[in-house]
C-alpha cells in the first residue's frame, strides 16, 4: 500500500473519526510526513528474497553506535591497517561503515565492543586526563602497545588485549573483504577463465609436476 | 470465506518436492507423456536470472561481506532456508539432537550442495551380509548400475577411471587439474599411503547438450551457476521438464497429507495450503510421488492418517520415520608454512575440491564398522567476513621475509604484511562417513506442536552409538597423520572423547535418509524395490527416504538413479494397467 492510502484508510477506518475536517485531515498528514518521510520504495537487490532485503534495510537504518564512539573506531581501525605502499587505510576502505553495521546485524558484538571502547577511552583519562580521540599519537599508542601484543600484555591488560583481538579480526574483515582489501591481497578470482592448472613457473618453484 | 479450491483436472502424477528426487521424476515421467503437477513448498527459482543471481558477486555487494548469521552458507549461497526457518519448528524427544536444514524453493537442496556425485559401490547395499550390522538392500548395484550410467550421460559428472574397489567408475567428463596445495596433497597421500583422487563433481567440463554451457571456473557452484553447468535440480531437471508442456509447477505449495480413497486405500491426490495466501487446495492425481526430502515425506506420511491407514499411509510396518540417519563428519584446518609468500594467480577452479580420498581400509582391521571419504579444502579463495580472524595465534610463529621472529599480534604496516603472507596457506579438511542405521534413531509426529499452517511438526530422536564415534576418532588421527605428511601445522587442538571426538550434530552434513526405507518384507519396510509403497501401489518415495543405508559416498547421485529407476518402473507399470 502506499503511504497516501495507508493514511487515507487509516483516518477513514482504524481511527474510526470519518468526521475529521478535511483542513485537520491535511495538518495530520503533514505532521505524519514531517515526522516520517515517505519511506522509498524497497528496491530488492539481486540474490536476495524479499524478506531479506526488509531484513536488511530495517538493519541499516538502526542506530546503535554513538558518533563519539565511531571517532574512536574510526582512529582503532587506521591503526591496525593504516595506508601504505600497496593500499589505503581502512577507513579509506570503509572498515568503519562496515564495523557500524555489523555491530548491528550480530548482536554479541555490542556489548564487547561497546565495554571495549569504554575501557579505552577509562584508560586514556587515567594515564593522560583526556579521551583517547583528544590524546596525541604517541599517547594513543602507548596504550595500544599495551594491548595489540597478546603474548607480552600484562595480566592487568587483559580485557584490553581481548578488545584489540576483536578490533583487529572486524578491520580485518572489513578491509579485505572490500575492494581495496582484495586488490592489496592480489586475489585474482571471481571471474570467468578456463583452469589449466598451476602456472609453470610456480610447479617449478615448488619441484612439481603434473606428470 | 474458508474454502478448499480443487484443481479440476486429474493429473497422471502428482510429485511433492522439487529437488534431486521430485525433478527426475518430473523430467523423467513428463517426457514419457505423463501430465505432472510438481508441488514444490517454496518459491520459483531459475539460476539464470538476475533477479536471483549471486554468483560473481563481491564479498562487499553485502553489507555482512556474505557472513552466514542469516543465510547458513552465507549470504550468497543459493540455497534458501536453513536448519531454523520462522514458523516451521521441530521438536526433540529426551533432550537429543538433530538439526533438519529444508530449502524452501524450486530445486529444494540441490540448491545447496559440494555437486559431489559418488556412486555407491556394490558393498554398500549388502552391508548386513558383509559386518551383520543394520540392513540388506532388496537391490544390488546390478540393478542401479544402468540407471547411474544414464544419471552420468544426462546430467554429466566429471571424473577418473580407477578401478577401486566398491568406488565403481563412471562415465566421466575429464577432470580439472588439481590445484597447488591439492599436488600437496598428493605428495602427502602418498607418503602417509592414502589415496588421493580427483574428485568426481557433477560439473561440465565439457558442454554436454545445447541447453547448458561449460563450466567458466568461478568456484562457486554453492551460489548456482547461471550458465547452468553444474547440477541443480531446477536448472537441469524442473525447467527442462516444465519445457514439455507437461508439467504444472505449483510454487509455494506446503502439502499437508496424500488424500486417499477410504474403500480402496490408494491415493487420489494431495491437500497442500498456499504458504503466501493461505488458501486450501487440493490436487488430484492418479499416482503420488513424494520427494520431499527423507524427514519431509516421512512427515506426510504419518500426517495422512485414515481409517484405513491408522498408523498413517504406507506405515502399516511402524518404520516410517525410522533408521533415520545422516553421515558422520568430523573436520580440521592446517596452516601449511612451505606456502606461505605465494605467487598470486587466479586458482579458483570448480566449485569445491579437485581432489579427495575415498574409503580405503579394511574394517577387519579397525575398531568400528563402515568407512568415510575425506574432503578437502584450500588455496586463494576469495576473502569473505572472518578473513584474517585469529592472526594473532599466528603471526608469532613463523619467521618474517627477513628471517626475524617478531610478537604475536600486533598493528600497522607490519601486521598488513602478515595478512598478504598467510594468504592461501590454509588447508581444511572434512571426513564423511557412514553411520549404522538404527530402529531407535527417528522421526515421528510431535502429538503437541504445529507449525504456522497448522501442520503437525517433526519430533527427532537421535543418538549417535560408538561405531560413529570412533569413526569420528579415526578421522582426526588420519588428519593429523595427513597434516604431518604435508609439512603442516594443525590448527586448535585435537578434540577428545568429552566432544564425542568432534563429531558433527545429527543433520549437520545435511544427508540424513533411511526414515521410508525399501524392503522385501513389507512387515519391515514400508517400500518395496522399485521405491512403490507396499500398502498403496500409487504410493512412491523418490528422495532418500527409501535408502536402507546411507554409505561412505554423497547420497545425491543415488536418490537420482532411484528416482529415475521408480519413473521408469511407474511408466512400465501404467502402460501394463497395473496402477
Amino acid at each position: 500500500m502506499k503511504r497516501r492510502d495507508s493514511l487515507k484508510s487509516l483516518t477513514l477506518s482504524s481511527l474510526g473519526i470519518a468526521a475529521l475536517s478535511p483542513q485537520v485531515a491535511l495538518a495530520e498528514q503533514r505532521d505524519l510526513e514531517t515526522q516520517n518521510p515517505p519511506e522509498t520504495p524497497l528496491k530488492i537487490p539481486g540474490g536476495r528474497t524479499k524478506e531479506e532485503a526488509i531484513r536488511d534495510a530495517k538493519i541499516a537504518k538502526e542506530k546503535f553506535l554513538t558518533v563519539a564512539e565511531l571517532a574512536t573506531i574510526k582512529v582503532l581501525v587506521d591503526i591496525i591497517i593504516p595506508a601504505d605502499a600497496t593500499s589505503a587505510s581502512a577507513s579509506q576502505a570503509g572498515v568503519v561503515e562496515f564495523i557500524d553495521f555489523i555491530v548491528k546485524d550480530m548482536p554479541q558484538h555490542q556489548t564487547p565492543l561497546r565495554g571495549g571502547l569504554r575501557w579505552l577511552e577509562k584508560e586514556s583519562i587515567t594515564r593522560f586526563g583526556k579521551g583517547f580521540t583528544l590524546a596525541t599519537k604517541a599517547q594513543q599508542i602507548q596504550i595500544i602497545d599495551d594491548i595489540a601484543y597478546p603474548q607480552k600484555a600484562k595480566p592487568i591488560h587483559s580485557q584490553g588485549v581481548a578488545f584489540f583481538n576483536m578490533m583487529r579480526n572486524l578491520t580485518a574483515s572489513g578491509f579485505y573483504t572490500s575492494k581495496i582489501g582484495i586488490a592489496d591481497l592480489g586475489y585474482k578470482g571471481n571471474t570467468p577463465n578456463v583452469w589449466e592448472g598451476v602456472p609453470e613457473d610456480v610447479l617449478k618453484q615448488y619441484g612439481l609436476s603434473y606428470d | 470465506m474458508f474454502q478448499i479450491k480443487e484443481q479440476p483436472t486429474v493429473f497422471d502424477v502428482a510429485i511433492i518436492g522439487s529437488g534431486a528426487g521430485g525433478g527426475m521424476a518430473a523430467y523423467q515421467l513428463a517426457k514419457a507423456g505423463a501430465k505432472v503437477a510438481l508441488l514444490e513448498a517454496g518459491g520459483y527459482f531459475d539460476p539464470a536470472d538476475p533477479k536471483y543471481i549471486t554468483q560473481l558477486k563481491w564479498p562487499y555487494e553485502s553489507p555482512r561481506r556474505g557472513a552466514s548469521n542469516h543465510r547458513p552458507f552465507g549470504d550468497f549461497d543459493a540455497a534458501w532456508g536453513g536448519w531454523e526457518i520462522e514458523g516451521e519448528p521441530y521438536t526433540h524427544k529426551n533432550g537429543t539432537q538433530f538439526d533438519w536444514f529444508r530449502s524452501r524453493m524450486l530445486g529444494g537442496r540441490t540448491n545447496h550442495w559440494g555437486r559431489i556425485s559418488l556412486r555407491f559401490g556394490p558393498k554398500d547395499f549388502k552391508r548386513k551380509s558383509i559386518d551383520g550390522l543394520g540392513d540388506d538392500w532388496p537391490i544390488s548395484y546390478d540393478d542401479v548400475k544402468p540407471y547411474y550410467d544414464q544419471v552420468d550421460k544426462l546430467i554429466g559428472v566429471f571424473g577418473t577411471v580407477e578401478g577401486l574397489d566398491n568406488e565403481p567408475d563412471g562415465i566421466f567428463l575429464p577432470p580439472p587439474k588439481p590445484r597447488l596445495h591439492e599436488l600437496f596433497l598428493k605428495q602427502a597421500g602418498k607418503k602417509a599411503n592414502i589415496p588421493i583422487i580427483p574428485s568426481r563433481l557433477s560439473i561440465l567440463t565439457k558442454p554436454i547438450n545445447d541447453q547448458r554451457g561449460v563450466c567458466f571456473y568461478c568456484s562457486q557452484c554453492s551460489r548456482a551457476c547461471q550458465a547452468y553447468a553444474d547440477f541443480s535440480s531446477s536448472s537441469v531437471l524442473c525447467i527442462p521438464a516444465i519445457k514439455t508442456g507437461n508439467v504444472t509447477l505449483i510454487n509455494n505449495a506446503m502439502c499437508r497429507e496424500v488424500l486417499t480413497d477410504p474403500s480402496t486405500g490408494l491415493a487420489t491426490g494431495v491437500s497442500y495450503i498456499d504458504r503466501e495466501k493461505l488458501t486450501e487446495h487440493t490436487v488430484k492425481a492418479k499416482v503420488v510421488v513424494l520427494a520431499a526430502s527423507a524427514a519431509e515425506s516421512s512427515r506426510l506420511l504419518l500426517n495422512s492418517k485414515s481409517a484405513r491407514h491408522q498408523n498413517g499411509l504406507a506405515n502399516s510396518s511402524g518404520v516410517v520415520g525410522r533408521y533415520l540417519h545422516d553421515s558422520t563428519g568430523a573436520s580440521r584446518g592446517a596452516f601449511l608454512p612451505h606456502l606461505m609468500d605465494r605467487k598470486r594467480y587466479n586458482e579458483d577452479g570448480v566449485g569445491g575440491m579437485h581432489v579427495y580420498t575415498p574409503w580405503w581400509l579394511d574394517n577387519k582391521k579397525l575398531d568400528f564398522p563402515r568407512g568415510y571419504h575425506i574432503e578437502y579444502g584450500g588455496g586463494m579463495g576469495m576473502p569473505s567476513y572472518g578473513f584474517g580472524s585469529g592472526i594473532e595465534n599466528l603471526n608469532g610463529k613463523y619467521p618474517t621475509k627477513a628471517g626475524v621472529m617478531k610478537e604475536a599480534g600486533g598493528y600497522g604496516s607490519s601486521l598488513k604484511e602478515d595478512y598478504r603472507r598467510f594468504y592461501g596457506a590454509n588447508i581444511g579438511m572434512a571426513g564423511r562417513g557412514e553411520a549404522v542405521p538404527d530402529f531407535n534413531n527417528y522421526c515421528e509426529i510431535d502429538p503437541n506442536v504445529v507449525d504456522k499452517f497448522g501442520i503437525p511438526v517433526l519430533r527427532f530422536h537421535y543418538k549417535w552409538s560408538d561405531y560413529e564415534i570412533k569413526q569420528a576418532k579415526h578421522m582426526h588421527d588420519t588428519f593429523e597423520e595427513m597434516i604431518h605428511a604435508l609439512g603442516g601445522v594443525a590448527n586448535g587442538t585435537k578434540p577428545g572423547a568429552d566432544t564425542n571426538y568432534g563429531l558433527a550434530a545429527p543433520g549437520r552434513i545435511i544427508h540424513e535418509v533411511g526414515t521410508v526405507r525399501m524392503g522385501d518384507d513389507p512387515k519391515t519396510s514400508a517400500l518395496n524395490k522399485f521405491s512403490q509403497a507396499h500398502d498403496a501401489k500409487n504410493v512412491f518415495v523418490v528422495d532418500g527416504g527409501s535408502f536402507v543405508s546411507q554409505a561412505d559416498k554423497n547420497p545425491t547421485w543415488t536418490i537420482l538413479a532411484l528416482s529415475m529407476r521408480a519413473s521408469e518402473y511407474i511408466i512400465n507399470q501404467v502402460k501394463q494397467k497395473n496402477i
